[in-house]
């Protein structure tokens, strides 16, 4: 080769400017595999892994914001369904407020109805009592006026006064007595009876 | 070539092989330091730079840059390396894969982008150092896998008539061998080779015709318009062929860990 050199040198442009297109230049050749193995080992330390931990990043990044959304969307359904559960307990929790309250209600009204009838009857009864004793005591003061004016009468008719004999002997009295348990004879006017023969 | 030679007149040269060689420095000879080299060092740097600025804030929601990264990564994590190799084994290519994605997009791209202007991949001793790098990964990788002489069973496919099995085998060697690296290297030199002499011959012929007077003005102005368009086409196979090499290294490294053929 180096024959060959030597005389295309001799011509224009030497040998390797004439050279097969497919004749390797030794030194291209060798430079060409040096350069390569240094970006090789570049891109192999270097370049590579930190794409490989860009990639591994964003992979986990893009994993992670899923997950969160997921654990979100897990957490709104939770408080949802917690929502909901409270709801139902306080629908629960009216409701029996408001049946306590209605029976309550009732029970009040019972009660006061109660009162009132107990009132009305002791009302009724005081008003009894009162009527009773203010008819007692006009049964006492029209027995003593009805006896004062019949013994007035009686006095009248018979002209002279009786009165402290009918206070001694209490005619009046056993007259009444006897009109209260019916037991007085009718008699006729003139004949005296048994007890005013006796008085 | 030659029909170009006797068309154009006698004092222009159409672009030809001495296009490629471009020593620098005054040096020459098989340790020339050369263009491509130069490019393929600031691509290195370049890369480098851009993909050690662009990651080093680890944003789990990225800028600009970060996002740029992360496609290009992307396309050669996931649609290549994973798809491909399957997802229990693809993890420790992926760096191969795509430092080999980046180098030779971004080399290709500097056959259009001035200053640069050269495709380092029209330098064969670039994708040869590439292939060999894909060719050594893929028979170390099935060798561990399968150990060295199962690796040579499983080129074969299993439930093969015995006597096939000598004439596939020694098909299979040639494939493994020789085949693949060499068209691996050769589809990604052949088309950027081509590619920018097409495009320095639109650009130099059409300058020639501009500069030379006449009718000629007329032609070379459509020759321009289609140095451009042949630069946006260029562009295309620039980014499809970094693609295809990656994709057939990520395929060649599938069927080596692969556990049937």
């Amino acid at each position: 080769m180096q024959a060959v050199t030597v005389t295309a040198e001799g011509g224009e442009g030497g040998f390797w400017a004439t050279a097969a297109p497919i004749i390797p230049h030794p030194l291209e050749f060798f430079f060409g595999l040096a350069c390569f193995a240094i970006l090789y080992y570049i891109v192999a330390k270097m370049v590579v892994p930190r794409l490989e931990q860009i990639y591994a990043e964003r992979t986990a990044a893009i994993e992670g914001g899923m997950n969160k959304a997921v654990e979100a969307q897990a957490q709104a359904q939770a408080a949802l369904e917690q929502y909901q559960a409270q709801l139902v307990d306080a629908r629960a929790e009216a409701s029996r407020i408001r049946e306590d309250a209605k029976a309550q209600g009732a029970q009040i009204i019972a009660e006061m109805r109660e009162q009132a009838a107990a009132e009305a009857a002791r009302i009724t009864e005081t008003a009894h009592k009162q009527i009773e004793a203010e008819r007692q005591q006009a049964v006492v003061s029209l027995r003593n006026d009805v006896g004062r004016i019949s013994t007035d009468l009686a006095s009248r008719i018979v002209g002279e006064s009786l009165h402290e004999e009918t206070r001694q002997k209490g005619i009046v009295e056993r007259f009444l007595a006897e009109l209260e348990s019916g037991d007085v004879v009718r008699e006729k006017v003139g004949t005296p009876t048994s007890s005013e023969g006796d008085a | 070539m030659s029909i170009v030679a006797t068309v154009a007149p006698a004092d222009y040269t159409p672009p030809g092989i001495e296009e490629f060689w471009q020593p620098l420095f005054g040096t020459d000879g098989p340790l020339a330091i050369t263009r491509p080299m130069l490019l393929m060092a600031l691509s290195v740097i370049l890369v480098a730079w851009w993909l050690l600025a662009t990651t080093r804030k680890k944003a789990v929601l990225p800028g600009r840059g970060q996002m740029g990264t992360e496609a290009i990564y992307g396309i050669v994590r996931n649609g290549i390396a994973k798809d491909l190799i399957g997802s229990r084994e693809f993890m420790r290519f992926v760096p191969l894969l795509f430092t080999l994605f980046v180098v030779i997009l971004t080399n290709n791209f500097f056959g259009v982008i001035p200053p640069m202007s050269f495709p380092t991949m029209s330098r064969i001793g670039f994708p040869i150092a590439l292939s060999l790098i894909v060719w050594v990964v893929f028979h170390v990788v099935g060798m561990k896998k399968h150990g060295f002489i199962g690796y040579w069973k499983s080129l074969v496919p299993s439930g093969l008539p015995k006597a096939m099995v000598p004439f596939i085998f020694f098909l299979e060697l040639i494939t493994d061998l020789f085949t693949r690296p060499v068209t691996l290297a050769l589809r990604l030199f052949g088309n950027m080779f081509a590619g920018h002499i097409l495009i320095v011959l639109f650009i130099t012929g059409g300058w020639y015709m501009l500069t030379s007077g006449g009718v000629l003005v007329i032609a070379g102005g459509v020759t321009w318009i289609f140095a451009f368009v042949m630069t946006l086409f260029e562009l295309l196979v620039e980014f499809l062929q970094a693609y295809v090499f990656t994709l057939l290294a990520a395929l060649y490294i599938a069927g080596a860990v692969a556990d049937e053929h």
